[in-house]
């Protein structure tokens, strides 16, 4: 009666992050789907209401707006990149407000998915990272000398060079998409999954006996204060994703090597 | 007792990250207390390398899921 053999509660998985489609039967009309291009509007009518009537004096929505673009543009473009930080603040800040947007939607009420939990997503905008990078790269360096100077770093004693290249190789080309990709998506999935394991197990104690119904008060409060907690969480991976594609972009941009 | 040897490993794996990230944000006090104007500074150096660190505690947690 106190303690039951675990018979009835089925601890959230993986299994709770695939949902059906809410019309026909493709893959595509799924509730991250919705919350992706929900996002999408959510931005733009977000920014385009804070620019318009742009005064001297800032209304309320014009300085938030204003804020987040400075900050973007400051701390993560000129600082991070250097001289020629403008041709990526676009590409940097619909990346930061993309990944922000649809990071908070896992602890905003009735929506309550962070869409960057389905691998697919993150994948997706590291893709954009990627092609960024090595384009830039490439168009800066020519083809040839960025391989060589990926491979055959300068300034480093001949035999190590046989540790180096496949590590360096494997760096630019292997480990950066695929742990930007992964950072972010296990982030999100991981936070996702302890809200559901308090929310579902609060639920579950408050169905049993008497003195478990006491005890789901803490799992409840629980799960809110991990609320506060992924709140933070989500805007710092949305910050760091952000601040990496910076520094993949200052790396490929460099003229020491 | 059942369980999932993935689950065991994973609690095993967070030795590394838990110790990396106590050991950036000791740096980071230890900065702060030598010389507080640096504060700013170091913010967001010290949040760029915790979560760098958190990464690979997470890429265990999800493997674990996902490799049962």
């Amino acid at each position: 009666m106190l303690i039951r053999s675990g018979a009835g509660f089925t601890p959230p998985s993986s299994a709770d992050f695939d949902f059906k489609p809410i019309f026909g039967s493709t893959i595509f009309t799924t509730k991250p789907v919705f919350l992706c291009f929900l996002s999408v509007i959510l931005i733009a009518t977000f920014f385009i209401l804070s620019a318009r009537k742009a005064a001297i004096v800032p209304s309320r929505l014009q300085f938030a707006g204003e804020s987040i673009y400075g900050f973007v543009r400051e701390t993560l473009g000129h600082e991070v990149i250097g001289h020629e930080f403008m041709r990526f603040v676009p590409f940097l800040f619909s990346l930061f407000t993309f990944v922000l947007t649809n990071n908070l939607f896992g602890i905003i009420p009735f929506l309550q998915f962070p869409t960057m939990s389905r691998i697919g997503f993150p994948i997706s905008i590291t893709l954009c990272t990627y092609v960024c990078y090595h384009w830039v790269a490439i168009r800066k360096h020519g083809f040839l000398k960025y391989m060589k100077d990926i491979c055959f770093m300068p300034g480093i004693p001949k035999p190590v060079y046989l540790i180096l290249t496949p590590v360096e190789f494997a760096t630019y080309f292997v480990t950066r998409p695929l742990t930007l990709a992964m950072r972010l998506f296990a982030n999100m999935f991981a936070g996702h999954l302890l809200l559901l394991i308090f929310t579902l197990g609060g639920e579950y104690l408050l169905k049993s006996g008497a003195i478990l119904k006491v005890l789901s008060i803490f799992s409840f409060s629980f799960a809110v204060g991990l609320s506060f907690f992924e709140f933070g969480i989500q805007c710092l991976q949305a910050y760091i994703f952000t601040l990496l594609t910076a520094l993949y972009i200052a790396g490929a941009l460099a003229d020491e090597h | 007792m059942t369980g999932t040897l993935a689950i065991v490993g994973f609690g095993l794996s967070t030795i590394g990250p838990g110790t990396a990230t106590g050991l950036i944000f000791a740096a980071y006090i230890n900065g702060v207390a030598r010389q507080p104007e640096a504060r700013s500074i170091l913010q967001p150096i010290a949040f760029l390398g915790f979560a760098l660190a958190e990464a690979l505690a997470l890429f265990g947690l999800v493997l674990a899921f996902v490799l049962k």
